[in-house]
This record gives structure tokens, sequence and C-alpha cells, in this order.
């Protein structure tokens, strides 16, 4: 038989019926609800007055407007009505719903692989581009927007065409102080931010392979950052490990069965790939992000680009742009830039490993008398409760943190985490677009471990020499 | 769905690339749970000097007088020309509910982001891919020529300008035809129920773990 890549796998898998043109309807197995991008799909339901086709493959939990401040209701009244919306559409349709004030409740894409939520093999979707993340588990996952949520709903299908596939292999051992957030970043600087447009991305080789699940969450996470829907990495032990004795996973008999299918989630041999792409890990840096675009990415002991040397003009004026938005000079070392806040959290570095990491680089330190708040926000109940049995709480508390409750926080500021006008960040989240975390803020992406060091030098620094 | 044959109107220039759906629609207008009402906030923070807020009257807010949509001979636009990766990053359907409140009925571009793109096609409007070099002809012409209007035909996939000019453009076939006939896609997939309900008997009879009870 013909080697055939996971995803070709996964895709096949799904096929309910494909017209003649590629125009397919794909079965999906898991829908993930939150807040903000439902309303409307419930309403549309209603409004045709069409019930859920299969209500069991709903998971729902608030994340994006709950505060992450100790409140007993949304102080918001807007906030509010969405996240009210929310209990109410979940109680109507009877759908499993984590709910402000559950301990499973957190950020959507960190509850699902939680709870066992997300399988390997399944197709997973929800109104949210970072869906991307569950692909970590050999999983179809896409991001969709409100009609098709609606659409999943109505018909558990989505109306869907072949990506072209692309592998990206990472070989080699990351040196100490890189993270998946630096390879996520490192391959979005390689292939640019449309790099993926059309394409499901599979990650690859034996720096991948050495992953963790968190790891791999966050590099598929950022899939979308570099234009993929999707990003896949393929199952192994690791994989297996992660799920097993989750709530949602299979048990007993099942679990065989499900771990002997799980096992062939993987890119034969000889598979072909649409595109290839190669990245040496032992030459990634830990990076940090300079204008506002994923993009715009260099080593933390680089200094700003100059746009002068651009030769392309919308790509120079772009960059002409960000850095007037940024309101930083090109040629600027980047371990010369101060910032005003730090914040770890979010879907893409918001998992235990995450904040064991930073611990590890906060421990018994302060963070630097310029930093005017640094949050450390659990993706979920469950993360926090974790880490606070650890004790990494304490860990980030006496350095100068603010430990919160879960939610997406200031990734985007739908709450009240908000950087205000000319505040400049260095934040474990995705995007650094003009006014992602608050009209006017300015946002350099880092990972866990270099958000830490940033905290405490209160300015970018090469975590390495403090890790030792 | 509101159905799309042929639109003729006013260009509206966004000369940037990877325009994201953060600026089409920010934040804090996605905590709204209705679909309309996002015509005033369209490019809010490009648009405007102060803040915006949901729920506001835009008609007092201090227009950015700099920034393109605000000038006179762009008002009324129905179509937006722009440049690579045109609505990169979030999902959120409020970007493309945005251009169709404010009016864009037509979207030109070298290229768009994959879930924006799709998200176009459910809500009535059209994104229409051109090579660079057309768009960027387009792009100065636009800026050459005040109230510069164009055509965007779809039954014939041509964008055309008012001098005869004209460039085709590919389409998707099942996206043309429901755009072409407002249709509603959740019913045309409803029609294959029985289908859907047969591949599903067999995954759990295969993978009866999907389709286990929460917990």
């Amino acid at each position: 038989m013909k080697p055939t890549t996971l995803y070709e796998k996964l895709w096949r898998a799904h096929v309910v019926r494909e017209e003649a043109d590629g125009t397919a309807l794909i079965y999906i197995d898991r829908h993930l609800v939150h807040e903000v991008t439902s309303p409307q799909a419930f309403e549309g339901l209603k409004l045709a007055k069409r019930p859920l086709w299969r209500v069991n493959s709903i998971l729902a939990t608030a994340d994006h407007n709950t505060p992450t401040t100790h409140q007993e209701v949304i102080a918001d009244p807007v906030s509010r009505l969405q996240v009210d919306t929310l209990d109410k559409n979940c109680a109507e349709y009877h759908i499993t719903e984590f709910p402000m004030g559950d301990h499973r409740q957190g950020i959507v894409h960190v509850i699902g692989p939680e709870q066992g939520a997300t399988l390997p093999g399944m197709t997973v979707v929800c109104g949210d581009s970072h869906t991307s993340t569950h692909g970590a588990f050999a999983a179809l996952a896409m991001g969709i927007g409100t009609s098709e949520v609606e659409h999943v709903m109505a018909t558990q299908t989505l109306i869907s065409k072949r990506a072209k596939t692309m592998r990206v292999v990472v070989d080699g051992v990351l040196p100490k102080g890189v993270t998946a957030k630096d390879v996520a970043l490192a391959i979005i600087g390689h292939i640019g931010t449309a790099g993926g447009t059309g394409y499901a991305i599979e990650f690859a080789g034996s720096a991948i392979r050495s992953l963790s699940m968190e790891g791999r969450m966050t590099l598929c996470n950022m899939a979308i950052e570099a234009g993929a829907r999707a990003g896949m990495v393929a199952v192994d032990e690791t994989t297996i490990e992660y799920v097993k004795g989750r709530p949602f996973a299979p048990q007993g008999e099942l679990w065989d069965k499900a771990v002997n299918y799980w096992r062939t989630l993987v890119s034969d041999e000889g598979a072909v790939f649409d595109k290839e792409v190669t990245l040496n890990a032992v030459a990634i840096e830990p990076l940090v992000t300079w204008g506002t675009s994923p993009e715009m990415v260099v080593s933390i002991n680089d200094c700003i680009p100059d746009p002068q040397l651009e030769k392309d003009p919308i790509r120079r004026e772009g960059m002409e742009r960000a850095l007037k938005y940024m309101d930083l000079p090109a040629g600027k070392p980047m371990s010369s830039i101060s910032i005003d806040k730090v914040f770890i959290g979010s879907c893409t570095n918001s998992r235990i490993e995450d904040l064991r990491s930073a611990a590890e680089v906060l421990k018994g330190k302060k963070i630097a008398a310029n930093v005017k708040l640094a949050l450390a926000v659990p993706g979920s109940g469950l993360v926090k409760a974790q880490a606070e049995q650890e004790g990494l709480d304490v860990i980030f508390k006496e350095a100068g943190f603010e430990w919160r409750n879960p939610g997406c926080s200031m990734c985007l500021g739908m709450n009240d985490d908000r950087l205000s006008a000319g505040e400049r960040c260095a934040s474990t989240s995705n995007r650094n677009f003009e006014g992602r975390q608050g009209a006017g803020s300015r946002t350099h992406l880092v990972s866990p471990q270099m958000a830490a060091a940033a905290a405490i030098a209160g300015h970018f620094t090469d975590v390495r020499a403090l890790i030792k | 769905m509101q159905a799309f044959t042929q639109v003729t109107g006013v260009v509206l220039p966004i000369d940037r690339s990877n325009v994201d759906t953060d600026a089409i629609i920010p934040k804090q207008f996605l905590k709204s749970i209705h679909r309309s009402g996002f015509g005033p906030h369209l490019f809010d923070a490009w648009r405007y000097l102060d803040e915006g807020q949901p729920g506001q009257d835009c008609s007092k807010r201090p227009l950015n007088t700099g920034f393109v949509m605000n000038q006179p001979r762009y008002q009324g636009a129905s179509i937006l020309l722009a440049r690579d990766n045109f609505g990169c990053g979030s999902s959120r359907e409020h970007a493309p509910w945005a251009l169709s409140d404010y009016g864009i009925r037509a979207l030109i571009a070298p290229s768009f982001a994959d879930i924006f793109f799709n998200n176009c096609f459910k809500n009535g409007l059209l994104p229409v891919v051109l090579p660079e070099a057309v768009v960027d002809k387009l792009f100065k012409a636009v800026l050459a020529t005040p109230h510069y209007q164009l055509t965007v035909d779809l039954t014939n996939q041509q964008v055309r300008t008012s001098d005869g000019e004209s460039f085709s453009f590919e389409v998707d076939g099942f996206r043309k035809y429901c755009l072409l006939n407002g249709f509603d896609d959740i019913a045309l997939t409803l029609r294959h129920a029985e289908d859907i309900k047969t591949y599903e008997a067999q995954r759990q009879l295969a993978e009866p773990w999907i389709f286990g009870v929460n917990r």
C-alpha cells in the first residue's frame, strides 16, 4: 500500500461523503465550546428550530471573559451577559459545561486534553483559532468560525477540502533554556505567518519526539500563527502515557483497543508531503519578537533588524510601521529593551510544565523595580491546584508575581487584565498584534522561562545565563 | 444568507499586509451576543482616536483623519482592496460580520488567511484572490483616482474596471453555488443526514470511546 501521511489517515477516517470536486463532509468527534463564539450559533439553531446532532460531543467552558481575580459575579455587565448566555444555553441543551467556579474550569485548549476529552485520532473543532493545539495528540484539530460552530452543532460535520501537507522536521537536542515556544517561534520566523496557509503541518524529528505533551501542545498551538489551520504530532508512548487515566479517556478493554488503533496514527515511512521544512534544534536560541507579527522574531542576542535592508517594499513598510508602533529603533539590542509588565499564561503557555519552568528561574529571586505588574495565570483550575501542591504559587508570589485564577486573561484582555497604551510586556501568549493586549499595548512574545528572566532583570535577557 | 452575484462600488484600499482580525474588530466588541451592529467598530483602533467601547454612539467619537477609511473619497465603499494574508489571526467571525455590516461585499487581495476566507463565504462576502501584480496595479489606480470603482462579478468570475479591463479569478465551485443562491450550508448538509447516520453507526462500532458519556 502507498505510504500515507498522518493527516491523510485522519482525513480519510472522517470523510462522510466526498464530492467529485473534493468538497467533503467531515465528521466531527469533539466540539469544544466557549462563550465568545457560540451565542450566535445557539441563536441560529433556535431560530431554525434545529436540535443538536450529538450533545455528548460537546464540552463547554467559559474562559475569555472570566476574571482572574476573585469575583463572585463578573463586574463587567457585558462580559457577564456573555458568560451567563453560555451557562443558559448549556443548561437548555444539556451540554457538559465547566462553568466559572467549577474546579475544572479553564482555557478550553487546556481543559480538553487535561480531561482526556481530546483523544488521538479525533477530529476536534472549536470556534477558536488556537484549536490547532489539540493536534499534539495526533488529532485533526481546527479552529472554525461561528457559522461553522452552528453547522457542527446541527449536523456533526464540517464542509471541508483536503489541505496540503507540510512536514516540519526538527532534529537534534534542544539546548537548555530553549523550549517548545522557541521552536514554534523559530518555525514561524523561518516560514512566515502565511507560510502554512492552506497546509496542515506535521511536526516531526527527534527534537519534537523528545518534547512532553505540554511542549507539543505549545508547538501545535502556534501552527495557526504560521497560517496553518491544523498542526499535529504523531502518536508515541508520550501521547499514550499522557492520555491514560484521564476522566474522558476509555478504560479497560476499550483502552487496549483504542491504544492499538492510536499506534497507527503516524506518517508511514516514505509518505510524501507537499512541502518539507527542516530545522536544526541545536541552532535554536531563546527568541523574542520585536514587532507586531509573530514572524518578526530574533534571538535574544540579536539586534532589531533594519527595515532599510529589506528589499521588498511592502515588507519594509510593514517593518517600519511595526517599529513605530513598538516605539523601537532598528539596531537596538533585544537585551536592552526594558519592560513594564510580564504575563505568564494563555493557551500557549499556561500548563504545569510552563509554570514549573518559569518557577525554576524565579526561585529565590525578585522581579525588577521597573516591572509594574507580573501575572501568573494557570490554564485551568486543575493546573492551579497542581501548581499549588508543588509550591509553585509560593515561588511566584515571593518573586512578586500575582497568582491568579484560570482564564485567557491578558493574552487578549477581554477581561480586566489588559495593558495600558504604551506599556511593554514580556508575554508567553501567541499574538503580538497591534492592540492585542489592550489599545496601544506593546507585546513581545517569549517562552515562560524567558518571561521569568525578563521579570527579574527588568529587560529581556538570555535565560541560559540564569539556569546553568 | 445574502446572495452575491455582482457588485459595483467604491474601492477602499487598506495598503498593508498581514491585517489581522484583531485589527478588523478589536476584542472588546466580541462580548456581544448578537451578529449585527459591528460596522461602526470596523477597524476601530485605526479609525478613531479614542478607545472604543461596545454599545457606544460612534457618531460623536474623534476620527483619525489620517486613516484611509475616513477620507471622503472612500465613503460608501463596498469593495475592500488589501495586501497579503488579510484576515490572519483569530477565527472570530465578528470580522466578516463587521465588514458586511459596514457595507463591504467583496474583498480583493493576493492572499487571505484560511479561517477568515472560509468565514466570508458563510456571510455573503466574496473574497477574491488576484495575483500580486494585479493587486498592485489596482492599488495604484485607486490611489490615483478619487471614488475609484470596480465591479466584482461572481457569475463570470471577473473583476472589471470602469474602462473595460478585466481580471479573472478562481472560486471553489461549491462555494460559488452557495453564494450565488444565498444558500444556507446547514440545510444543504442535512440533505445528507442519512449518510451521516450511517457513518456514525460504523464509527460507533470501530471506535466506541468517541461516543462515550461525558464525565
